[in-house]
């Protein structure tokens, strides 16, 4: 293992970083839920009632707004190379989709939120998911 | 309406907090998984500012009792560590490894307008629909 220091953003991600939690704390002071990525959207696949289409759909808009706002002002330049293409790409996703949903939780919400109230089954889904990553990144790179 | 506000701001800080972090660069994510070659460390910094944040905050929040526009908090109930949570878990983190894009960034990267976000969020959305018919 070597790091990669060229693209290191110690600080931008920790900013980033920042502002994701004090969005998972507006989104609880405000409505009392969960920052969950993948449970607010599979609750708008599935909705159950109008009023929580309506919050769950306000969010995913501000999701996409924040970033398209840096985008319009030029303030980020995000590259969004697919490491994936392909059958692959919908092999790939398909696994986020379906995973995220038996495992009730991502990056986000088990994560950020679920580490955060010290959730003994988001800490297994952190590292689960992490260990799972490591293992398959090094199977691309190094194996194959 | 102030409520809705709350939520639409709440998602713009995300949406803004992971394009700064560098999740949206399915790159990046995968140098950070790639620890036995040239490892880029800067996830677990987005995931320690976070925590710290999130930590320290709901801390007050809770101790409030209610939240402002809602009865009551909506917490996941104290549920068991079982196999739906590893293999769920497994499961996502194959994907997240070979495209590098977890739910979140895989929404944010709508705002890119490449093609591959939509293909890649219809895929995921179909995951997901999968597994209300397969699993109970």
């Amino acid at each position: 293992m070597s790091i990669n220091w060229t693209d290191f953003t110690p600080m931008l991600s920790s900013l980033g970083g920042i502002l994701i939690g004090f969005a998972a704390l507006i989104l609880m002071l405000a409505k009392g839920r969960i920052m969950g990525m993948s449970g607010i959207l599979s609750g708008l696949l599935i909705p159950n009632s109008s009023t929580e289409f309506l919050w769950r759909s306000v969010f995913v808009a501000g999701v996409i707004a924040g970033p398209a706002i840096l985008i319009n002002f030029d303030l980020i330049n995000i590259a969004s190379t697919p490491v994936a293409s392909g059958l692959l790409l919908y092999v790939a996703a398909f696994c986020v989709g379906i995973g995220t949903a038996i495992g009730r939780g991502c990056t986000s919400g088990h994560g950020i939120c679920g580490l955060s109230r010290l959730s003994a089954r988001s800490l297994c889904a952190v590292l689960t998911f992490v260990i799972s990553g490591i293992i398959t990144v090094s199977i691309l790179r190094h194996v194959l | 309406m102030l409520a809705v506000l709350s939520v639409l701001f709440s998602g713009l800080i995300f949406g803004i907090g992971l394009s700064l972090a560098g999740m949206l660069d399915p790159t990046k994510v995968t140098s950070f998984l790639n620890i036995l070659g040239k490892w880029d460390p800067s996830l677990g910094f987005v995931m320690l500012g976070g925590i710290i944040v999130t930590t320290f905050g709901y801390f007050f929040i809770f101790k409030r009792g209610k939240p402002l526009f809602e009865k009551d908090f909506d917490l996941p109930k104290k549920q068991k560590i079982d196999n739906k949570t590893i293999i769920g878990a497994s499961l996502f983190g194959v994907g997240w490894g070979l495209v590098g894009l977890c739910p979140g960034p895989a929404i944010s990267a709508l705002a890119t307008l490449d093609p591959v976000a939509f293909v890649f969020l219809i895929s995921m959305a179909a995951g997901v629909l999968a597994k209300k018919n397969i699993v109970k």
